[in-house]
C-alpha cells in the first residue's frame, strides 16, 4: 500500500499551467530592451506619440486630483501608475473598435473621442457627460464591476455577424476577474469566436482587498485556459509589451479567432478614488516605493531619450499644453446648462407614458418658475 | 382563421417578424435545435439558420449582457429567460443597464430588446421557476412589461413589442401556453404596448386583472351573471406602463372594483392599479377596493399550487363582498 502511486499529480497540475504565464516584457524598469526579438514596429514617430499619451494621461490624472480637492469633479478613479497599461493598449486599437471601459477607464475613453470637458461632466454627475454622439465607439464608464464584460462578448459577437473589421475592447481590474459576469463574458465571446480583447488591469488592490485575496490563481491571465481562449500575463508599467501583445491580440481576434485575455501587472500610485479612500490604510510604504520604481513614464522616458527622441523641455512644454487644455475643459464644464428633471424624464422611454407626461407637465411648470 | 395555442401565436410572431426584419435574433438556452423547452422558438433555427437563432452557454446574465452588446450593434436582440425564476441572475442586465441605458445616454442609445420568459402557476414546475416576478421589473422604469392571456394577444403583443425600441419584458404563463386555442390570424397584426381591452364588458362591477387571472375572472363573472351581476373585466395586456385611461374609465363606469393578480399581494402590480384609482377616481367608488391575491410567501411547492392561486371561485366571492356593500 505505502508504494501505491496516486492517479494524479496535483502539484504537477498546478505547476504546468503556472509554467505557461510567464510575464511579457520589452523594457526594464529602467529602460533597457530585455526582449528585442518582440520589439513593436513602431515608427520614432509613434514612439513619441505614445509616450505624449502617457504623459497627456498623467497631467490629466493630477489635475483631476486637484479639481476634486477644489470640488469641481465629483467621482474620479485615480490613473497614475496605470498610464502604460492604458494608454499603451489603447494605442493599438481603431476608431471604430468598440470601447467598453470601467469607471477607471476615462483615458482610453478620452483617447477615443469622448471630450474632456464631458468626461468632468460625467464626474460631476451631469447627464450630459454620458450624451455620446453616434460615432463615438463607446459606453460610458460601467459602475457596475463585470456588467462590460458581458457587454463586450455581446458587441463583439455582433461585430462578427456583420462583418465588420473591428473589435471590442473592455477593461476591468483585479477583483473585477472574480465576478461572475467575468467568466461568462470570456467564456460567451470564446464560444460565438467573437473579437473582443478583455483587459484585467491587475493594479494589486480591489480598492483595499490584495490580489492574493482574490483567488488561488498564480496569475489572472490563466483564467482564460477555462474559456479555452488565449490568456497572457504582460508588464504592465512596460507600455511596450503592453502595446506588442495589444496589436497582436486584436489581429487574431479579427482574423476571427476569438477572443484574448490580457492580464497587465500594474500599479494605482494613489487611492482608489476621490471618496475618501486612504491608501495607507492597507498598503505600505515598501509597496509605493517598489511600484514607483517601475513608473512607466521613467522607463519609457529613458528608452526615448536614449534614443535622441525625448527632452525635458520637450516634456514640459507638453505638460503646460496639456494643463491649459484641461483648464478650458474644467471650464467648458461649468458653462453646461444646468440639468432638468423633465429631460430625465423625456428619456426615459421613446414615447414618454401617460404618468411621465403627467410628471414632465408637472416639473416644467417648476423649472419655468 | 385557424384556431391556435398561445404557443402557436407566439412562434408564429417570431417567424413572421424574424422574416420582416433581418436584425432580429433569438437566443438562448436550448432555443435553436431543441426550439426551446416549450418549443416557442421550434422550427426557427431550421429556417433562419444559426447566425439567427442561436443556442447560448448556461449563463442568464451572460445572455443579457450579449443582448445589450448586440443591440448596441443596431440589432434586434429577442434573448429567452427559460423561467422566470432564473431572472434574478439577469436582473443587472435588464433592470440595472439594459432599463436605464436610454436615460443614461440622454436618448442618443436606446436598445430595443424583447426579453421572453415563461412564468405562473397551475404546471407544478420543480421550485424558482414559476414565480410571479413581473412586479419587481414593473419598479424599473424604462422597462415595458407585457403579460398576454390569451393567443390572440400573445401575437399582436409580441409583434409590438418586437418593433418597440425600447427593452420589453414578455411574460408568458405557462398554463395558457396550451390550455386552450383562440382564433389568430395568419396575417402579421399588432396589438399597442400600454393599452388595456375590455375582455368583457358590464355595468356592476369592474374587475381588472391580467394574464392567467383573466380567465379565472372571466368564468366568475359567468357564474354571477347567472345571480344577476354584470361584471366587466379589464385586462391590463402591459402591466407597466399602466392604461390608467381604461382603468379609470372603467371605475367610473360601474362604481365598484376587484384586483386580482396571480403573484402574491404585497406590493406589485395590484396595488398600483388600486392606488391610481384611490388617487384618480375615488369619488366614483361606492364601495371599498376588493384585493384578490396571493398569500404573502414565496411561490409554493408543486403540490400546493392549487390550494396557494387565486381561482375563480375566490373572485366570484370578492365581487359579491364588493357588490353588496
Amino acid at each position: 500500500m505505502a508504494n501505491k502511486k496516486q492517479p494524479v499529480d496535483f502539484e504537477a497540475l498546478l505547476s504546468t499551467v503556472d509554467a505557461a504565464f510567464p510575464m511579457v516584457q520589452i523594457l526594464d524598469k529602467d529602460g533597457k530592451v530585455v526582449n528585442k526579438d518582440i520589439m513593436p514596429d513602431l515608427s520614432d514617430d509613434k514612439l513619441v506619440e505614445l509616450m505624449e499619451k502617457m504623459v497627456w494621461s498623467r497631467i490629466l490624472h493630477e489635475r483631476s486630483m486637484a479639481l476634486a480637492r477644489q470640488g469641481r469633479l465629483g467621482f474620479y478613479a485615480p490613473t497614475a501608475g496605470q498610464e502604460a497599461s492604458q494608454m499603451a493598449s489603447y494605442f493599438a486599437f481603431e476608431k471604430e473598435d468598440e470601447l467598453f471601459p470601467g469607471y477607471r477607464d476615462i483615458p482610453q475613453l478620452i483617447q477615443h473621442g469622448l471630450p474632456v470637458y464631458k468626461a468632468f461632466l460625467w464626474s460631476r454627475g451631469h447627464a450630459e457627460g454620458s450624451q455620446y454622439p453616434e460615432d463615438l465607439h463607446a459606453m460610458p464608464p460601467q459602475i457596475i464591476i463585470g456588467a462590460q464584460i458581458i457587454q463586450a462578448a455581446g458587441a463583439g459577437i455582433g461585430l462578427k455577424k456583420r462583418g465588420k473589421p473591428n473589435v471590442a475592447f473592455t477593461y476591468t481590474g483585479d477583483g473585477g476577474s472574480s465576478q461572475g459576469d467575468f467568466y461568462e463574458g470570456i467564456n460567451f465571446a470564446g464560444a460565438y469566436k467573437a473579437p473582443v480583447v478583455f483587459f484585467i488591469q491587475n493594479n494589486g488592490y480591489a480598492i483595499s482587498t490584495p490580489r492574493h485575496k482574490q483567488t488561488a490563481a498564480t496569475t489572472l491571465a490563466q483564467k482564460a485556459v477555462a474559456a479555452g481562449i488565449p490568456g497572457i500575463q504582460v508588464d504592465g508599467m512596460d507600455p511596450l509589451a503592453v502595446y506588442a501583445v495589444t496589436k497582436q491580440a486584436r489581429e487574431w481576434a479579427i482574423a476571427g479567432n476569438g477572443p484574448v485575455l490580457i492580464e497587465t501587472v500594474t500599479s494605482r500610485f494613489g487611492p482608489h478614488s476621490t471618496s475618501g479612500d486612504d491608501p495607507t490604510r492597507y498598503r505600505d510604504q515598501e509597496s509605493f516605493d517598489y511600484w514607483e520604481q517601475r513608473d512607466p513614464l521613467i522607463r519609457f522616458r529613458n528608452f526615448l531619450t536614449e534614443k535622441g527622441l525625448w527632452s525635458e523641455e520637450k516634456e514640459q512644454a507638453l505638460i503646460e499644453q496639456t494643463q491649459e487644455e484641461i483648464k478650458a475643459s474644467a471650464k467648458e464644464a461649468d458653462q453646461v446648462p444646468k440639468q432638468k428633471v423633465s429631460d430625465f424624464l423625456k428619456n426615459m422611454y421613446e414615447e414618454p407614458t401617460q404618468v411621465i407626461k403627467e410628471q414632465i407637465a408637472t416639473f416644467e411648470a417648476k423649472e419655468n418658475k | 382563421m385557424a384556431q391556435k395555442t398561445m404557443i402557436q401565436a407566439i412562434t408564429e410572431a417570431l417567424e413572421q417578424e424574424m422574416e420582416r426584419d433581418q436584425d432580429i435574433l433569438v437566443f438562448g438556452e436550448d432555443v435553436g435545435k431543441n426550439g426551446g423547452v416549450f418549443r416557442a422558438t421550434a422550427g426557427l433555427q431550421e429556417k433562419f439558420g444559426e447566425e439567427r437563432v442561436s443556442d447560448t452557454p448556461l449563463a442568464e446574465s451572460g445572455i443579457g449582457g450579449m443582448a445589450i452588446g448586440l443591440a448596441l450593434q443596431g440589432f434586434r436582440p429577442v434573448p429567452e429567460i427559460q423561467f422566470i425564476g432564473f431572472i434574478f441572475e439577469v436582473l443587472d442586465s435588464i433592470a440595472g443597464q439594459a432599463a436605464r441605458t436610454r436615460y443614461r445616454m440622454s436618448g442618443t442609445r436606446s436598445l430595443p430588446i424583447t426579453i421572453r420568459m415563461p412564468f405562473g402557476g397551475g404546471v407544478h414546475t420543480p421550485e424558482m421557476h414559476s414565480d410571479n416576478l413581473e412586479g419587481l421589473m414593473t419598479q424599473s422604469p424604462g422597462l415595458k412589461v407585457v403579460i398576454p392571456s390569451n393567443p390572440y394577444d400573445a401575437k399582436g403583443l409580441l409583434i409590438s413589442a418586437l418593433r418597440d425600441n425600447d427593452p420589453v419584458v414578455f411574460i408568458e404563463h405557462m398554463k395558457l401556453y396550451r390550455s386552450f386555442r383562440d382564433e389568430v390570424p395568419e396575417e402579421s397584426y399588432t396589438i399597442p404596448l400600454g393599452k388595456a381591452a375590455i375582455s368583457r364588458e358590464g355595468k356592476d362591477v369592474s374587475v381588472i386583472t391580467y394574464g392567467a387571472m383573466v380567465r379565472e375572472a372571466l368564468k366568475a363573472a359567468d357564474d354571477l351573471e347567472k345571480e344577476g351581476i354584470s361584471v366587466e373585466i379589464v385586462d391590463l395586456r402591459t402591466v407597466s406602463p399602466l392604461d390608467i385611461e381604461t382603468i379609470i374609465a372603467s371605475v367610473e363606469k360601474t362604481g365598484r372594483v376587484v384586483v386580482v393578480q396571480e403573484a402574491q399581494r404585497q406590493a406589485g402590480v395590484g396595488a398600483m392599479v388600486m392606488s391610481e384609482i384611490a388617487e384618480r377616481a375615488v369619488l366614483s367608488l361606492e364601495a371599498p377596493i376588493g384585493r384578490v391575491a396571493a398569500p404573502d410567501t414565496v411561490f409554493p411547492f408543486g403540490l400546493a399550487e392549487s390550494a396557494w392561486l387565486p381561482n375563480a371561485a375566490d373572485i366570484a366571492d370578492k365581487i359579491k363582498e364588493v357588490y353588496n356593500f
